[in-house]
């Protein structure tokens, strides 16, 4: 069977052949780098689904390559909206930077009564592995490169529910530029998420939750408070002034 | 000059970054990954700390089940401090938020955490989350460093120890991305770089990376390392793929069954004694098989969501109606850098280890499940306690930069060096001699054999080099060093082993079933000049 896989030096898309069979995209990869091409670089670790590093594109499409099963023909190719290092090797800093932005940990303990419904709440947000998929196959980052992304906002998402939070508005505060509003609710992220989690679902819940703490959706307010053309906010040069 | 550098990024080191900085540290993580990758991510099924809070659990309890497992090889006041802090390390935990699975008891904070049975414990005493234990406690650990602003510098592999006049005085790195070697000062330092399963390559539970580097670079530097014979080897691991499935299905009520749909041993028992007795199974040709199916498929979803998939992804069976094919594997290493009561690296003042890496003898011949988790954070701490208070007194004279240089040509030559023998095949050769050679059952003349096949290889050695060139992001460099690590661990394991004639937990030799008293002891080894 044969798979491509995109190399950053050349920018082609390198052919390889690999014995039949059914095995995991990872283990291909391994193989290939093993046994015929070393330069071929990726990024791995459990091979178990449990570690995030693995994270790559199939025919366009985010997955874990240690869980994906390799298919002739298969395209592979790193995420997107990451810089490239180095062939399926891409820079995940500044989606990690977005955890900061958001600042998503818990602000401020205080102790609760947690029952078995509490924990059921987020417990399918802190099963994220910070795989990055969900970043990658987000439309938003084409056009806002500082949008803090689906699994920063699922995270605040975690921490902004959970009865320990003593502080959870400043979550809510922290998340609303870049953040809740610029998401099109598109679902590619809850689409792609190996871990079956739902971004889209937990932001449009934080909308709700912002609502509920003053905050407005900010492309509903500048309908009503005077764009540009009016020259809003009353500095720089105002076209109505009549020079 | 930083106060305390932390090498390695796994939950031993995020915990003592944490507690480093809340003393009033400047502190740096140095990880060859991202924290997140690390393989605390991979912990399932719980960790340990005598709460009661499902059965009656006392921490004496947990001190005397944590004794018998190490089947006289720990030191009991180390197992004393370590359990007698686990209560207060799962508050902790609490405090920051790890969404541990709960009990509906209408009690408050950590009494509402649920507790279930692993192997070898007299009650239910493992903490969970789900069967992501693990990992939540990783990523929320990692989410604090965040809000404590930590720095973080990811993708930097450890190359070597600064230690003029056995005290150290900070280390070399390969900065992965861009191929640079470069020297950090710092006044302590925490080891936190994890364990050494993955010397059985192809036969473990662990991450690729397991390869115990900064246990090699600790020997290398002239501290001591001990125990290494030591090396668990998980009970259940899936057949083909050697991921795990996680010891709380037994504790859950699993059967193990061989073929003819026998059972054939008590499932509670410690780790050594059903992976030996799975492997006897295995010699007489019998397949053996972990049954679950009597726990339903709810009760499964609930517990163990993550094994469920794993084991319909990577084995095609459905663990709801079907058998799941096991065998073992290595799993965990007890052995590792040799510490003091300050959990102080032996021959290297201002060098801490804690966690998979470091043998503070609490585990001794036999981790019990559940202990790993507990350790990393409880002594993850306490080393990074140490380690600021030791940077207090610490010169802040840098080291020069004899070290790397050194290094800088090493690497240089690296580079420069034809290559005729692919380490990748010497690699998998290292792992299938090491599972059949220092494996469940050992035997002298066995080890010997793998001692002189472990010689030959270093001396191939010379001739393995990379065939990547570049000098950016290069993988194949990493995984060459690593193995070059493995490949040194690789006599210690085995020379101690050979020394050891007797049995006693995971260290099992035919003909020498029994524990000896004689042996009753530590083997430490070190380099001296
Ligand atoms: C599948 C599996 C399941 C487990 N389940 C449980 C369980 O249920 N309960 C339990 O108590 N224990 C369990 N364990 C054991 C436990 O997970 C580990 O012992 C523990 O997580 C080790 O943590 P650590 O911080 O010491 O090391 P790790 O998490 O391995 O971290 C090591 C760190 O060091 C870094 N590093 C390594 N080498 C270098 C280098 N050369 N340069 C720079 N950085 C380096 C790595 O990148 C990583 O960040 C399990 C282990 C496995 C593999
Ligand atoms: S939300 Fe899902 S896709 Fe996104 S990083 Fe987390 S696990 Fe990966
Ligand atoms: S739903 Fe929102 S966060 Fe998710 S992919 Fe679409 S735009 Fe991005
Ligand atoms: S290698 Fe860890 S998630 Fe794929």
């Amino acid at each position: 069977m044969q798979i491509k896989i995109l190399r950053s030096e050349t920018n082609t898309y390198q052919e390889y052949r690999l014995p039949a069979g059914e095995i995991p995209l990872l283990s291909a990869l391994v193989y290939i780098k093993e046994a015929q091409d070393a330069t071929l670089t990726f990024s791995a670790g459990c091979r178990a689904s449990v570690c995030g590093t693995c994270a790559v594109r199939v025919n366009g499409r985010e997955e874990l390559a240690c869980s994906y099963k390799v298919k002739p023909g298969d395209v592979i190719e790193p995420l997107q909206y990451h810089s490239v290092l180095r062939d399926l090797k891409v820079d995940k800093d500044k989606a990690k930077g977005t955890l900061k932005k958001a600042t998503t940990w818990l602000q401020k303990f205080q102790e609760a009564p947690l029952t078995p419904e509490d924990e059921k709440r987020t417990e399918k947000q802190t099963d994220c592995i910070l795989c990055n998929a969900c970043y990658s196959a987000c439309p938003v980052f084409a056009v806002n490169p500082d949008f803090l992304g689906p699994f920063a906002l699922t995270r605040a998402y975690r921490y902004s529910k959970d009865k320990r939070e003593g502080n959870a508005k400043t979550i809510i505060d922290n998340i609303q530029s870049n953040g809740v509003w610029d998401c099109t609710l598109c679902g590619e992220c809850t689409a792609v998420c190996p871990k079956g989690i739902d971004p889209k679902m937990d932001i449009t819940m934080l909308r709700g939750t912002s609502l509920q703490h003053g905050h407005q959706d900010p492309s509903f307010a500048s309908q009503n408070f005077g764009g540009p053309d009016f020259g809003g906010g009353g500095f720089g040069f105002d076209p109505n002034a009549g020079f | 000059m930083i106060d305390v550098l932390v090498i390695g990024s796994g939950g031993a080191g995020l915990s003592a970054a944490l507690a480093a900085k809340e003393a009033g540290a400047s502190v740096l993580v140095i990880g060859k990954m991202y924290p997140t990758n690390s393989q605390t991510s991979m912990a399932q099924g719980g960790m340990n700390a005598a709460l009661g809070n499902v059965d009656e659990d006392h921490i004496s309890l947990h001190i005397q089940d944590t004794i018998k497992s190490a089947h006289g090889l720990c030191d009991e006041d180390m197992v004393r401090q370590m359990c007698g802090d686990a209560p207060k390390t799962i508050e902790w935990l609490e405090s920051i938020g790890v969404p541990f699975s709960r009990l509906d008891n209408s009690k408050e904070g950590i009494a509402t955490i649920s507790q279930r049975q692993m192997g070898g414990a007299s009650a239910k005493r493992a903490c969970y989350a789900q069967d992501y234990t693990g990992l939540k406690i990783l990523h929320t650990l990692y989410d604090t460093c965040l809000k404590e602003g930590i720095d973080f510098m990811d993708e930097h592999y450890l190359l070597n120890l600064i230690v003029p006049e056995d005290t150290v005085k900070g280390a070399t790195f390969l900065d992965i991305r861009t191929g640079e070697v470069k020297q950090i000062d710092a006044k302590s330092i925490v080891m936190a770089t994890g364990g050494y399963g993955s010397i059985y390559h192809g036969f473990t539970t662990n991450m690729y990376g397991a390869t115990g580097d900064g246990i090699a670079t600790v020997l290398r530097a002239g501290g001591a390392v001990s125990d290494m014979e030591f090396i668990q080897f998980h009970p259940t691991a899936l057949k083909h793929s050697c991921i795990l499935v996680s010891e709380s299905a037994r504790g859950e009520g699993g059967y193990l069954v061989n073929e003819a749909g026998e059972r054939f041993i008590d499932e509670l028992k410690p780790r050594d004694e059903v992976a030996r007795a799975i492997f006897a199974q295995m010699k007489e040709a019998q397949r053996v098989f972990l049954d679950v199916r009597h726990l339903g498929e709810e009760k499964l979803m609930e517990l163990l969501p993550q094994e469920v998939e794993l084991c319909k992804l990577h084995e095609h069976v459905d663990p709801a109606s079907e058998l799941i094919p096991i065998k073992p594997v290595a799993h965990y290493s007890m052995g590792g850098i040799d510490v003091d009561y300050a959990l102080e690296v032996n021959g290297i003042k201002g060098c801490f280890a804690a966690g998979e890496c470091s043998n503070a003898k609490v585990h001794g011949a036999n981790r019990l499940g559940g202990n790993s988790l507990l350790e990393i954070t409880a002594f993850g701490r306490f080393a990074g306690e140490n380690a600021y208070k030791h940077s207090i007194y610490a010169s802040s004279k840098p080291a020069d930069d004899a070290q790397l240089q050194k290094d800088q040509k090493e690497i240089e030559a690296i580079f420069s060096k034809e290559s005729s023998v692919n380490f990748y095949s010497s690699r998998e050769a290292l792992g299938n001699l090491f599972y059949e050679k220092v494996g469940i059952v050992r035997e002298n003349g066995q080890l010997n054999e793998a001692l002189q096949e472990v010689i030959a290889m270093q001396v191939s050695q010379q001739q393995m080099g990379i065939s990547d060139k570049n000098k950016t992001n290069n993988q194949n460099l990493i995984e060459f060093l690593e193995f070059k690590n493995a490949l040194l661990l690789a006599p210690t394991i085995i020379s101690a082993a050979i020394a050891r004639d007797e049995s006693r937990g995971a260290h099992y030799k035919v003909g020498f079933e029994e524990e000896n008293e004689d042996f009753k002891k530590h083997f430490v080894l070190q380099w001296k000049d």
